[in-house]
């Protein structure tokens, strides 16, 4: 297995972050009240997960958080096609693209719960807000990359402009997306966490945190929500690198990229 | 193989000009060129490097259009991409599409046919320059002479009218290129293609071609019209011994020296 040593390494670092994690919390450098070990937020997030409405919480989130990801990317592909193609709408666009950026989709939740309501609705949105970006430069960025080459070679065989952006640009980009939806799936995450600490109401993994976390008297159970929200973006990054090499080890041994 | 006899003017460029408009001025790549290829001919275009010899090949390609000047396929103009015109390119490495298998490469420009039709024109194709077994391999994972017969037979399993080549065995090493260059002869032997090829290579283009065409520095015009009557069957070691072989290519130098300075900015020192 080529994974072994790789896989070894990143379990000795993850063993380390606990140890650290345990001595800093049985130490007392950071108070134990708030702060607990991970020998007792384990065995919390292991009994949780015989939990349903824990469970039902955490496939609303990652649910949630996976719509966000499909909505981006149907959106973020096709737009990053576009402004990557033509030269002209690229410099309509990219002011309004600049300026939106930068926007914390934290920022407008208060807006959208008022316009969205306390449903799944409003996370969706905000996070495909949030994971918008990563894929759309990604893709029009790939445009850029695209070989001047391939498109001439395809020409001369009499392809269209159409066939040209289907069948050249976007098999050329499509590496650059992938990597593009990585980024995109941890934003998503992230945001819907976030919408779900914010409006409370709304069922999922961030309202669950919220609750136990009143009162300090549930710590165990924050600290277990978290190091849940980690795994579930740990293992979506992973799948999507093995996707990647998978679909494009081409990419990998072409040499010039 | 100069027959004559039945070659109508596939190919006729008139009066054809180009001139890039760049940063720092015009510059003329091609002026006031003019010559016919006829049905089943392989013509050798040869020039100077940085002459304009590619932007003439992307002009009868229709990637390029011509500032001035026309350029007719069986007689009709061609205006955009021609439907029945292939081009290999000099570098196989970025013209195969890496994404693709050898198979899906070939099968790229047949998009129009059947299933069925495609895989069997692929595999003909591919029979054809002796990668019958390549068909499921990428291209990265084949030399760059491999590569170079995968970018040909995508050529030939179009069928086109005419083939196209620009300066095409021009990045592999000496040895892989006798044996494409004979590839290439026996293909148009047997398959009764046109081919136009653009070389800065004297020898090659005498040994592969029927004509030579003799451009000028940049702007490119033909300052000569060779025939190159060494019959069909052409041997990489007795051709280029032969008298006539080795008079032509004596000619054809003498040609691309004499050619008078045409600069259209003098050098000064």
């Amino acid at each position: 297995m080529r994974r072994g040593p790789r896989f070894t390494a990143g379990l000795v670092g993850l063993v380390g972050l606990f140890l650290v994690w345990e001595a800093a919390s049985r130490t007392g450098l950071v108070p134990e009240y708030y702060l607990r070990p991970p020998s007792v937020v384990l065995p919390t997030l292991v009994r949780l997960l015989g939990d349903v409405g824990f469970l039902r919480a955490v496939i609303a989130t990652v649910l949630a958080t996976l719509i966000a990801v499909a909505l981006s990317v149907l959106i973020a592909v096709p737009a990053g096609l576009l402004l990557g193609s033509v030269s002209w709408v690229r410099r309509a666009m990219m002011t309004v693209v600049e300026f939106l950026r930068p926007i914390p989709a934290v920022a407008l939740i208060p807006l959208a719960l008022l316009t969205f309501g306390t449903g799944p609705d409003t996370k969706i949105v905000l996070a495909t807000f949030a994971g918008l970006w990563p894929v759309l430069f990604n893709t029009m960025y790939a445009l850029d990359e695209l070989d001047p080459l391939h498109v001439q070679t395809a020409r001369a065989f009499g392809v269209g402009r159409l066939g040209v952006l289907t069948r050249v640009a976007l098999p050329s980009a499509a590496p650059f997306v992938l990597t593009g939806v990585r980024l995109t799936f941890a934003m998503s995450l992230a945001v819907v966490v976030s919408v779900e600490l914010f409006s409370g109401g709304t069922i999922g993994l961030g309202q669950l945190v919220l609750e136990a976390s009143a009162g300090a008297s549930q710590m165990d159970v924050v600290l277990a929500g978290t190091v849940l929200a980690g795994v579930i973006g740990y293992a979506a990054n992973a799948g999507l690198e093995k996707l990647n090499d998978r679909l494009f080890g081409w990419n990998a041994r072409g040499g010039e990229r | 193989m100069t027959d004559l006899s039945k070659a109508g003017p596939m190919l006729e460029v008139t009066d054809l000009g180009h001139t890039y408009q760049g940063k720092d001025g015009a510059h003329d790549a091609i002026d006031a060129l003019g010559f016919s290829v006829g049905a089943g001919e392989l013509v050798c275009v040869v020039g100077p490097s940085g002459c304009g010899k590619s932007t003439l090949l992307r002009t009868i390609a229709g990637l390029v259009r011509p500032s001035r000047g026309a350029v007719s396929l069986h007689g009709s103009p061609v205006d955009g991409v021609p439907a029945d015109l292939a081009v290999v390119f000099q570098d196989y490495s970025r013209s195969l599409f890496p994404w693709l298998s050898v198979q899906r490469n070939v099968e790229f420009p047949l998009r129009g046919l059947a299933r069925a039709e495609r895989a069997s024109r692929a595999a003909e194709a591919l029979a054809s320059v002796g990668l019958d077994k390549a068909g499921r391999k990428y291209p990265w994972q084949l030399s760059g002479g491999m590569q170079q017969r995968v970018a040909i037979a995508r050529a030939l399993a179009y069928r086109p009218a005419l083939l196209l080549m620009d300066e095409p065995f021009a990045s592999v090493d000496a040895q892989t290129r006798f044996e494409l260059e004979d590839l290439l002869l026996r293909v148009r032997r047997e398959q009764d293609t046109t081919v136009l090829l653009v070389t800065h290579d004297i020898d090659e283009s005498v040994y592969l071609g029927d004509r030579v065409l003799v451009l000028s520095k940049s702007p490119a015009t033909v300052v000569a019209e060779l025939t190159v009557d060494l019959g069909a069957e052409r041997d990489q070691i007795t051709t280029r011994a032969s008298e006539e072989f080795v008079e032509l290519r004596a000619r054809v130098a003498g040609l691309l020296q004499g050619v008078p300075q045409q600069r259209s900015v003098p050098v000064e020192h």
